[in-house]
């Protein structure tokens, strides 16, 4: 079993990271930026995922479970807020949601 | 009786406390006798008071009587007091009798007037003002009473508060007379620092002991309280409040701006004049300042058609020539003048008024007057006689002995200062013919305005009195050719020292020139306007003639010139800085803050992806900082 | 303890007079003057009963001294006296009390026990003021003084009342936290030097310092004092919040609050810093008499009544600091009286703009005129306040801006000769507000009733009180004199190393 350098299995969960942030940063519907948000929690969890393999530790796979348990909590929080939001603002376009404009 | 010295400034006080706490519910009956009745208790205990002061004089020929502690700091002492000698035994006897007078022809005068009792009350508080400020033993005290008056005559000048125009004139005469005041309070600075008391008496010995003949800080201090004579008696270059201040009552005019408010700075030098003969320049300043005044308003009283106005100039001329008197160190001419200035122009005020009040629409404009003799003959033998003693004319007027005493002593002054006694010559010469300009006007020729109304007894009777004191009044004091009558030098000799011995002969020849002047004055009036000949009134008509007499009408025009030097640039100031430019400063910041406020609050857009975006791209920038670090 | 209570009776009287106007309004009203009253009383007390002078090494003779433990720790207590000073000062505090209660009467109808209560507190903490003698009391009570002040004018005052309140809530605290750290850097330089950390008045006189650091921490003081005075630069908050603030509040602010300014000024600046004061002495009086003069111009230009006479304040406030800085004995007393005479003078004349205001609903100069025909008590008693306010002699005003300026001429004949000239000034916008409110034609729009009885009582009790001032002001000068013999005590030693210093 031939071992792959860290760095190479490092930049699958950086792209990860990355396509979520861009996801955030230009969708503009709710569903899609709480996939997005969905996939940055997932490349931190595989993060620590390597990290624990790297070093043989459990401890990286106990974090992993906590993010699991909290995106999930995330996700039904998110996804009431977006109901509510689909509700009152009839779309879920996140740009419509700006009555905090200074 | 002398102890009760200051009953004379309290009866008036408590008349006009009265009136004035009455606030105008007394019946007009009530306000007339409190309005003269306290005046008349202060001329009679003066009376007594001066017959006992002559009889038997206090030892050193003067009295003083502290009241009451005033202030007590340190050093600083002034108390509330009373000093009366010949100096003040004379201005204090005028000021309540010829003040009874005025107010006893006030009440007629007056009559029906919606202001009545403020009337009085105001003149009450006037006298009794008046007096304080001629009684003060100390310097701070005469400053109360020199105010007060200066108030009573704004109060009195603006008494027809409805018209804006009487309003200005009182303001006027009040800024006016106070830019001289400020002088005199720096004064008192100075002679307090440096002589370490206001009490009159003290400061003057002092004074001469501490002081050298002629030392620089004398003649600061007396330059200063110079500068308050001037604004209160009217003198250049504060004179020019005094022909405006015409807009108050008739009798307010004859009182304040006659007879004894305008004369208070010719009181404050004579009463000063220990000091000012340590500052000789100074003294000769005062002299200079007078000679140029009296010149000045005797030609702008030679062209005022209000008889008024002509009245106020002819004030102010003959104030000038007490300044000549002060200047040249003839200090008991300066009063005597005063004394018969105060009968003879109160007369010719009084005299004023009762033609006017007896003119349809109460005209003023002595060309719209005419043919008064036969109509109007109380009016016009008071006037008469008061014109007679205001030309001088010789030998039956009080004015042609104390305008006489100031010429000898100015011509007697020495040779050095012949320019001085020739412009009182020449006035002089232009007072009679100004005067008997308006008494042939006013009094001959085809009548112009109707006649309403008639005479009451309290219009009569003051008019008679002052007119028989306008001509016995110069009888205390005669020159040598004349009899040579010293009662009233010799009175005043206590205070100003011997009188100087004029040389004989010369004072006769003087005394010649002098009567012919007067005479000639006349006479030309009457050649001028009794029998006006074309060719005059040609020569009248032609343009620079006009320009010249519309330049005397101005009074010599100083009042366009304040106007642009002072009055315009001040209004200027305020006008722009109206808002308070400082406040922009703070103003400014608070804009300042709210731009700012305005350009982070651009950053809060509400949407979220910018958030989320500022967010990465902050833990981007800390991320790659902490790197490459 | 007779001096804890002058300050707790108004503070107590202001808990009671909320719940009461629950009642009746006038019960508010009823019970704010009966804790005035009882105030006073203590105060005659205080005054009567004291035995003799208590000596204080370095501090002076006083009339009553307090002092108790409040936060040892830090070196705090609650230590208050009573001079001659603060007596006269607490006297003007507790008689302008009494009339900013009567003329409230038929003015303030709403909210009426608050508006009570913030008066009280309010008053309180002036006392307080005059009474500290430990700076962080004194810090406490001017803020006590000032958080009520903002209520009244937030709450009660006219049109454009919050811009009002907010600049002087703004000014007041930007100059509070100034003289706070101000009094932390003066404690904590004390403490490095002797090891004592204290805030009492007596121990931190003579506090030992480099000249520069004094400079620094005078300067603090400096400005948050006159800030409240208030002199020129930093007087703009003034005219805006005595406009917007109802009657009362401008009375309270004029007659009392702007003399906290030259209280402190007195008693702190000089004595704790008197070679930096004196060094200063110069720049100070300059900005006196800019204020003087400036102040006088602003106020001729103005069109509202109350903006006039707030800036003659100004110009009236510039004397006192003429004086203050003068500072030998003419003009010290002048500065107690000029205080005394403006607090009554001004505040009249803002009784007299508030009752004009109550029955024209303007304050527009431009819209009165020709008053006096129909009100000719209001137009004689305003006519005759602004007379005082022009310094005629024989009323207060004039005894004070006289000894200061005699005073004055004595160190810097210059600073004089130009204050005096501020005196034409005064009396051209004196002059100005009588012609343009009273004199002049009568017009139709103006009928509306004179003076009430209440409103003339007060009035003639002020009036006295300028004549008595202006007529008989040595009682007030002997008593005056044993709190400013204190602060010349206090500087004497020191100034006695300034030779040749002609004070």
């Amino acid at each position: 079993m031939t071992t792959i350098p860290l760095d190479h299995v490092l930049i699958l969960p950086v792209l990860l990271f990355a396509l979520g942030v861009i996801g955030v940063l230009v969708r503009r519907n709710l569903v899609f930026i709480l996939m997005s948000i969905e996939i940055m929690l997932n490349a931190a969890g595989l993060m620590f995922i390597i990290a624990g393999a790297r070093w043989g530790q459990p401890d990286g796979q106990v974090m992993f479970l906590l993010v699991l348990t909290l995106a999930a909590a995330e996700v039904s929080v998110g996804l009431a807020l977006i109901i509510r939001i689909r509700h009152r603002l009839t779309t879920l376009d996140s740009d419509a949601a700006d009555l905090l404009q200074g | 009786m002398i102890h009760d010295l200051w009953l004379v400034p309290a009866f008036p006080l408590l008349g006009a406390a009265i009136l004035m706490i009455s606030a105008g519910r007394l019946p007009s009956r009530a306000v007339a006798l409190v309005g003269v009745v306290p005046v008349a208790v202060s001329a009679i205990v003066s009376a007594i008071i001066g017959i006992g002061f002559m009889a038997a004089p206090p030892s050193g020929h003067a009295f003083t009587e502290i009241l009451w502690r005033w202030i007590a700091i340190g050093g600083f002492r002034p108390a509330v007091g009373l000093y009366l000698d010949p100096l003040s035994l004379v201005m204090m006897l005028v000021v309540t009798i010829v003040g009874f007078l005025i107010l006893l022809y006030s009440t007629e005068f007056m009559a029906g007037d919606e202001g009545y009792s403020r009337f009085f009350a105001y003149m009450n508080l006037f006298v009794s003002a008046m007096l304080v400020l001629l009684l003060a033993s100390n310097l701070l005290f005469l400053y109360v009473g020199w105010e007060g008056v200066g108030l009573c005559s704004y109060l009195l000048i603006g008494f027809w508060y409805q018209d804006a125009a009487n309003g200005l004139a009182a303001r006027k005469a009040f800024i006016v007379t106070r830019i001289g005041d400020t002088g005199l309070m720096i004064g008192l600075f100075v002679l307090f620092t440096h002589l370490g008391t206001l009490d009159i008496q003290p400061l003057l010995h002092r004074a001469a002991s501490v002081w050298p003949h002629g030392s620089a800080i004398a003649s600061l201090a007396t330059a200063l309280l110079l500068i308050g004579a001037l604004g209160k008696s009217a003198q250049i270059p504060l004179q020019t409040w005094l022909p405006d201040a015409m807009a108050g009552p008739t009798p307010v005019s004859a009182l304040i701006h006659a007879a004894t408010m305008v004369t208070a700075g010719v009181y404050l030098i004579a009463r000063m004049h220990g000091l000012y003969m340590l500052a000789p320049a100074i003294q000769m300043t005062v002299a200079a300042i007078g000679a140029a005044t009296l010149f000045v308003a005797a030609f702008a009283a030679l062209n005022q058609h209000d008889i008024k106005r002509i009245l106020a100039y002819s004030t102010v001329s003959q104030i000038g020539y007490m300044f000549l008197a002060l200047g040249v160190g003839a200090w008991t001419a300066a009063i005597f003048h005063f004394m018969a200035h105060a009968f003879f122009k109160a007369l010719l005020f009084l005299a004023a008024g009762a033609i006017t009040m007896r003119l349809e629409h109460h005209e003023h404009d002595i060309f719209r007057m005419g043919g008064l003799a036969k109509k109007l003959p109380v009016a016009f033998w008071s006037f008469l006689i008061g014109s007679a003693s205001l030309a001088a004319l010789p030998l039956v007027t009080a004015g042609f002995y104390s305008k006489e005493m100031i010429l000898s002593e100015t011509w007697a002054h020495g040779g050095a200062v012949p320019i001085l006694w020739a412009a009182g010559l020449v006035t002089a010469f232009v007072t009679a013919l100004y005067i008997f300009r308006a008494v042939f006007i006013v009094f001959f020729g085809e009548a112009k305005t109707p006649i309403v109304g008639r005479y009451g007894i309290r219009i009569v009777l003051p008019l008679a009195v002052l007119s028989v004191l306008a001509v016995i009044g110069g009888f205390v004091e005669t020159p040598n050719g004349l009899g040579g009558v010293t009662i009233f030098s010799r009175f005043m000799g206590s205070v100003f020292g011997p009188a100087p011995l004029a040389a004989g002969a010369t004072e006769t020849a003087l005394l010649v020139f002098a009567s012919l002047v007067s005479l000639s004055g006349v006479g030309l009036a009457w050649l001028l306007y009794m029998r006006p000949a074309p060719r005059f009134a040609a020569w009248t008509q032609t343009p620079s003639v006009v320009a010249w007499r519309a330049f005397f009408l101005s009074g010599w025009g100083f009042d366009v010139v304040y106007d642009r030097l002072v009055v315009r640039p001040f209004l200027y100031v305020v006008r722009i800085n109206r808002h308070d430019a400082i406040d922009d400063v703070y103003t400014g910041i608070a804009e300042a803050s709210r731009g700012l406020h305005r350009l982070l609050k651009l950053t809060q857009t509400g949407r979220i992806r910018w958030y989320a975006g500022w967010l990465a791209a902050g833990s981007i920038l800390t991320i790659a900082v902490a790197v490459i670090r | 303890m007779m001096l804890v209570w002058l300050i707790l009776i108004p503070l107590l009287g202001g808990l009671l007079a909320w719940p009461a106007a629950r009642l009746r309004a006038a019960a508010a009203r009823w019970v704010s003057l009966i804790a005035m009253a009882l105030d006073l009383l203590v105060l005659l007390l205080v005054w009567l009963r004291h035995a003799g002078p208590i000596e204080i090494t370095g501090g002076g003779r006083w009339i009553a001294m307090f002092d108790a433990p409040w936060i040892p720790q830090l070196g705090i207590s609650l230590r208050l006296g009573l001079d001659g000073l603060s007596l006269l000062l607490i006297l003007l505090t507790i008689g302008l009390g009494f009339v900013s209660v009567v003329i409230s009467w038929t003015e303030i109808g709403e909210r009426v026990g608050a508006f009570h209560f913030n008066l009280l507190w309010t008053i309180a903490g002036t006392i307080g003021v005059f009474l500290a003698l430990d700076l962080f009391l004194f810090f406490f009570a001017w803020e006590i003084m000032l958080v009520p002040m903002y209520f009244l004018i937030a709450l009660w005052g006219h049109e454009n009342r919050i811009y009002a309140a907010i600049k002087f809530f703004l000014f007041t605290q930007g100059s509070g936290l100034l003289m706070l750290l101000a009094i932390l850097a003066l404690v904590f330089v004390h403490q490095r030097t002797t090891g004592t950390l204290t805030f009492d008045y007596f121990r931190l006189l003579g506090t030992r310092m480099s000249p520069s650091t004094e400079m620094w921490i005078m300067l603090g003081f400096f400005i948050a004092f006159i800030v409240k005075l208030p002199a020129v630069p930093f007087h703009t908050w003034l005219p805006d919040a005595h406009t917007e603030a109802p009657t009362a509040g401008s009375v309270i602010l004029a007659g009392i609050m702007l003399k906290t300014g030259a209280y402190g000024l007195l008693r702190f600046v000089v004595p704790l810093f008197p070679l930096a004061a004196i060094r200063f002495a110069p720049i100070a009086m300059l900005l006196g008499v800019i204020g003087i003069i400036y102040g006088a111009l602003l106020a001729f230009g103005q069109n509202d009544l109350k903006r006039l006479v707030a800036y003659s304040s100004v110009s009236h406030l510039g004397f006192v600091l003429l004086g203050v800085f003068a500072w030998n004995a003419l003009a010290l007393q002048g500065a107690v009286m000029q205080m005394l005479a403006h607090g009554v003078s001004t505040g009249a004349l803002f009784i007299m703009v508030g009752a004009l205001q109550e029955r024209l609903h303007t304050r527009d100069m431009r819209l009165m005129g020709g008053l006096w025909a129909n009100m000719p008590k209001l137009s004689a008693i305003g006519m005759f306040f602004a007379i005082a306010s022009l310094g005629l002699p024989g009323l207060g005003n004039f005894i004070g801006e006289f000894l200061i300026l005699i005073g004055t001429f004595r160190v810097y004949p210059a600073f004089a000769v130009v204050g005096t000239l501020g005196v034409i000034a005064a009396a051209a916008y004196a002059l100005i507000l009588v012609q343009r409110a009273f004199h002049g034609p009568p017009r139709d729009a103006v009928a509306a009733p004179d003076l009430r009885a209440r409103h003339l009582a007060v009035m003639a009790a002020l009036t006295v009180a300028i004549v008595y001032l202006g007529v008989y002001p040595q009682p007030v000068f002997d008593m005056a004199s044993g709190g400013l013999a204190n602060l010349q005590t206090a500087t004497h030693g020191v100034l006695k190393l300034a030779e040749g210093d002609p004070r």
